[in-house]
């Protein structure tokens, strides 16, 4: 066996153990020559240092910045308080000492439990809040007896405030405590240095998507130390840099009237305005506070919020994706008119169904509208005209029209979380379904398609921006919620998405054909008496997305449980010859888009139209001139 | 009476049979050595370094005792064992200072980690002595196989010191094992190659603008971090110019035991642990670091030593790559702290204060010890 192994070998092995004798000799006297670098070459220099090493830096993090609405009504911003923080390090009974300061001030179990998660989630040797937020009584009573505390201090913080608390809280989203998950991040971006000393980050809506915007650069002061390493007197400042302030586009007082227009309901609303891209107002009820996210939620609050049936976490208006129902029959319209399958005056008779494959698709009207055109199809909302164009354009046919406008697609909004929604057509459904039967397109599929019914399933967002690019005569904005990052300390400001994403051509006769039919909707149609005595002129169409196949029953919403209901749309703008505004309501449930969808659209165009501060041309000219040099 | 006087001598002797005496001689000048350190840097932790080394040189004489041939025979199930406790701790491990390495086993908390340290190299010298005769291509390639898994495993949590320790410590026996040199030369001159031009031309390489191709941004930042700690001088910058500051003050005789000011003013991070040679340098001088230099040489000599004589295939890779580990541990942590080589979380070895290192380590040298009396039992 082995202990006659061929002496070749064991000749091998003897020379490599030399090798690695002689590499291991090497290295060592690699590191006897650093040495000698380091103690004798440079011992002065070094000595110099370390006799005027008394110095230590400490970070100083950066003011965050402020995010306000478009007339500069604040939406987030910090204020001063105190906390209690202990440095673990310097601390050798934690649980007694903590003990001990919950004599002096008040310390709940809910404090403990976050302090033992920071504690161990924390890197270094930086002091570890217990309390935050003290009074001021609090704050004396504890410094008058430090003495008795070693490592235990008082600090004066910045905290973060959301003054219109649950208004628009799915948009501005909130900052958190930097968890071992952020960490990993910040580390993967290479900003551990700028984040030393910080202990938020954002963590939801604009929070999150503009957090290297808004969190600023950290400075250092140079601190000149005693020999017990406490800090005596600042020597030098590399002072902070304050991070940039957001201002929106969103009108806070706009998204409020809309927010108090839903009540109780559930649903979503995204207006914006055609002509930047910029979102007017974001709704997706019901809200959250986001005020109780800062300092870490509470487990109660975090399950009322986590279990209730009504999602209030979930944005619906960005995330949330439901059939479009009969707000897809103006894009259905210019399809079929930019196809060439449709004219304008075409005219074709409804008898209240198409028949398709030996089944009844039927109109909502019982009997049908009569001769209709693509006027009349729009205003009265015929489905047997649009059951026969989908049929005319085929699947494919449709959902390379609808694509460009943005259906099924993330529109690339800034606010983050944005769902795809689905755009059916057979090549998706070949990616969605695994069985060879599921995969299989089906004609009829194609007729239910073309009503907005079936696999439609969009986002408000989508439907907004996508109509906000139908009366902006194709041209197509990344719909935006930030409108300019302003530097806090020059007040530079730097603007968002000023260009258009892409252009579709479309022709303006067409488009003029599709606007005016969507006007009469409201003028006699189907959103006539949402909009009625309304004192301006508007644009609009009603839909109703089904929730529940009801097999060939007769649709009676009290027999359905409310959840089963369908839900009702609304999209409009207004002024009609040059719209400042388009938007998209949807109410979960809410029955059919003209009776609770259509309400909502009204005050919320009422109050942008008449109410709403209008924009001082004068007070941004010069800056917009200023950048352009 | 004389059955009283007999009987602890017979005790006694008994007990010193298995311990080598050169290495008993070399570790306890090393552990005398971390004592006095401790002492200056973090005196009130003296008892429990006590526990510690009481704990090591325990476990050390057990392993010592074992021959072996039997550790070997042990290596396979130690192995498995191993990976299945780094799978747990990927699933159930705690998170401690932002790494998921701890395992907790209701009593107390394990760092499997620890144990792939001793099972890798065991693992693959088994696996080498099985195949003697007749290693091939393929035996290289399963042995990459075995290191890489546990690596792997070690490198997510994420560990870059100990992953590094694992990764040598297999490496070594391949090395050892007869893996042909000109699959060696060529990776080493591309290292060294790469590593060089980035250390020389790096003040070019960093500035802002330059794209590295290869790299993503950020690892771009992470490499220039290291070669110009100034930019992060919070962080792992501060230690290292904290570091080096301690050591070059200290000069060619030291400021004297317990009068290191980097040490005592609380300049120096980590200053019992992983930074503890800086507060040996500063304190002792050059004289103190070449002292140093000179028992860890002693040690890597005699452990080189019992490799030459060691009587299987299996002992003679396992003693190697134990003595290169050894190497690894001083070598990595004396150029991190002088500034030499990046800040990973390897400790000074058989000085640096804590347990587990301290353990693992001296298993490394019980099993030497084991190697060199088997040898002897053997032959004799």
């Amino acid at each position: 066996m082995t202990e006659f192994a061929p002496e070749q070998r064991a000749a091998r092995f003897r020379r490599r153990v030399v090798v690695a004798g002689l590499f291991m000799f090497a290295c060592l006297a690699l590191l006897a020559a650093r040495f000698h670098h380091l103690q004798v070459a440079r011992h002065e220099y070094y000595l110099t240092r370390a006799e005027d090493n008394r110095i230590a830096l400490m970070p100083v993090s950066p003011n965050r910045g402020a995010i306000v609405d478009r007339n500069g009504v604040p939406l987030a911003r910090n204020y001063s308080a105190y906390t209690l923080e202990i440095t673990p390090s310097a601390v050798a009974d934690l649980g007694a000492t903590i003990d001990a300061l919950g004599e002096i001030v008040a310390i709940d179990e809910r404090d403990r439990q976050r302090f033992r998660k920071l504690l161990a989630e924390s890197r270094n040797f930086e002091g570890v809040p217990i309390r935050s937020r003290l009074s001021d009584e609090e704050v004396a009573r504890f410094v008058a007896q430090r003495y008795r505390f070693p490592g235990v201090d008082v600090q004066a913080r910045l905290f973060r405030e959301y003054p219109e608390g649950a208004s628009a809280s799915h948009v501005i989203g909130y900052i958190g405590r930097i968890n071992t998950r952020d960490v990993e991040a910040i580390e993967g971006r290479g900003e551990e240095a700028n984040y030393r000393g910080s202990s938020h980050i954002g963590k939801a809506g604009l929070e999150r998507s503009y957090e290297a915007e808004l969190h600023g650069r950290t400075g250092y002061d140079e601190v000149e130390v005693n020999a017990g390493g406490g800090a005596v007197r600042a020597l030098s400042r590399t002072p902070a840099v304050q991070g940039n302030d957001l201002e929106l586009t969103l009108d806070i007082e706009l998204q409020k009237v809309a927010e108090k227009a839903f009540g109780e309901r559930r649903g979503a609303l995204v207006a914006i305005e055609p002509s930047t891209g910029g979102v007017l107002a974001l709704v997706s009820t019901p809200t959250f506070d986001p005020n109780l996210f800062v300092d870490g939620i509470s487990v109660p609050d975090w399950k009322a919020l986590n279990e209730s049936p009504d999602h209030p976490l979930l944005n619906r208006a960005i995330y949330s994706t439901y059939p479009p129902g009969s707000t897809y029959k103006p894009f259905m319209a210019l399809a079929g008119l930019e196809s060439g399958k449709r004219t304008i005056t075409q005219r074709m008779p409804d008898p209240g169904y198409f028949m398709f494959g030996g089944h009844r698709f039927m109109d909502d009207k019982v009997g049908g509208h009569g001769m209709v055109d693509l006027h009349k199809s729009i205003v009265v909302s015929c489905n047997t005209y649009y059951y026969q164009l989908a049929n005319d354009l085929g699947i494919d046919g449709i959902a390379a029209f609808m694509a460009p406008f943005g259906f099924g697609a993330r529109t690339g909004i800034d606010v983050p979380g944005e769902a795809e929604g689905v755009l059916p057509s057979p090549a998706w459904k070949q990616r969605r379904f695994r069985k060879p039967e599921q995969q299989r397109w089906y004609g009829g599929e194609t007729i239910s398609v073309g009503i907005g019914q079936g696999y439609n399933a969009f986002t408000p967002l989508q439907l907004a921006n996508a109509l906000a690019t139908l009366v902006n005569d194709g041209k197509m904005f990344r719909p935006h919620v930030v409108r300019y990052v302003v530097d806090a300390a020059t007040g530079a400001r730097r603007m968002i998405e000023p260009e258009p994403m892409r252009v579709l051509d479309l022709d303006p006769r067409h488009l003029a054909a599709v606007r005016a039919a969507m006007e009469d909707v409201n003028r006699t149609g189907t959103g006539a008496r949402a909009f009625r005595g309304a004192d301006y002129t508007s644009g609009g169409k009603t839909g109703t997305a089904q929730v529940f196949s009801l097999r060939g029953q007769r649709y009676v919403a009290g027999r359905l449980a409310e959840r089963l209901r369908d839900h009702s749309w609304f999209i409009a703008y207004a002024p009609a010859d040059a719209p400042s505004i388009a938007l998209a309501v949807l109410v979960e449930n809410g029955g059919f888009g003209s009776a609770s969808a259509a309400p909502i659209a009204r005050q919320v165009l009422d109050y942008h139209l008449l109410h709403a501060r209008r924009d001082e041309p004068a007070a941004e000219d010069p800056e917009a001139v200023a950048e352009g040099e | 009476m004389i059955e009283f006087r007999f009987h602890p001598l017979r005790l006694l002797t008994a007990l010193l049979r298995p311990l080598d005496p050169a290495l008993m001689l070399i570790l306890g000048a090393l552990l005398g050595y971390a004592f006095v350190l401790i002492a200056s840097a973090s005196p009130e932790r003296m008892d429990s370094q006590i526990v510690h080394v009481g704990v090591a040189l325990a476990a050390m004489w057990l392993v010592a005792s074992v021959p072996i041939q039997r550790l070997l025979s042990l290596a396979l199930p130690l192995y498995v064992l191993g990976v299945l406790l780094l799978v747990a701790v990927e699933l159930f491990g705690e998170v401690s200072k932002g790494a998921q390495r701890w395992l907790d086993v209701g009593v107390t908390r394990i760092q499997p980690s620890e144990l792939m340290k001793i099972a890798m190299p065991l693992m693959l010298a088994w696996y080498f002595q099985q195949r003697e005769g007749r290693i091939g291509v393929a035996d290289f390639l399963v042995a990459a196989g075995l290191l890489a898994l546990p690596v792997g495993l070690v490198v997510v949590q994420p560990d870059l010191g100990t992953s590094l320790l694992v990764a040598a410590s297999g490496v070594y026996v391949i090395f050892f094992a007869g893996l042909p040199w000109k699959l060696i030369v060529p990776v080493a001159v591309v290292g060294i190659v790469g590593i060089g031009s980035i250390v020389a031309f790096g003040d070019t390489l960093c500035q802002p603008g330059v794209d590295w191709q290869v790299l993503r941004e950020y690892q771009k930042n992470r490499v220039c971090t290291l070669l110009d700690p100034t930019t992060d001088p919070l962080g792992k910058g501060f230690h290292i110019i904290q570091s080096t500051i301690a050591i070059g003050s200290g000069g060619v005789f030291g400021k004297g035991w317990l009068s290191g000011t980097q040490t005592h003013l609380a300049f120096l991070p980590e200053r019992h642990t992983d930074f503890v040679f800086a507060v040996l340098a500063e304190e002792f001088g050059l004289m103190g670091t070449l002292v140093l230099l000179l028992i860890y040489l002693l040690l890597l000599a005699r452990g080189l030593q019992i490799a030459m004589n060691a009587a299987t295939l299996g002992a003679r890779l396992l003693a190697g790559a134990m003595t290169m580990v050894f190497f690894t541990y001083a070598f990595v942590n004396m150029g991190m702290v002088s500034g030499i080589l990046p800040v990973v979380g390897v400790p000074l070895p058989f000085i640096s204060y804590g347990g587990t290192a301290l353990v693992t380590l001296c298993l490394g040298v019980g099993i030497l010890m084991s190697i060199q009396r088997s040898r002897t039992a053997g032959s004799a």
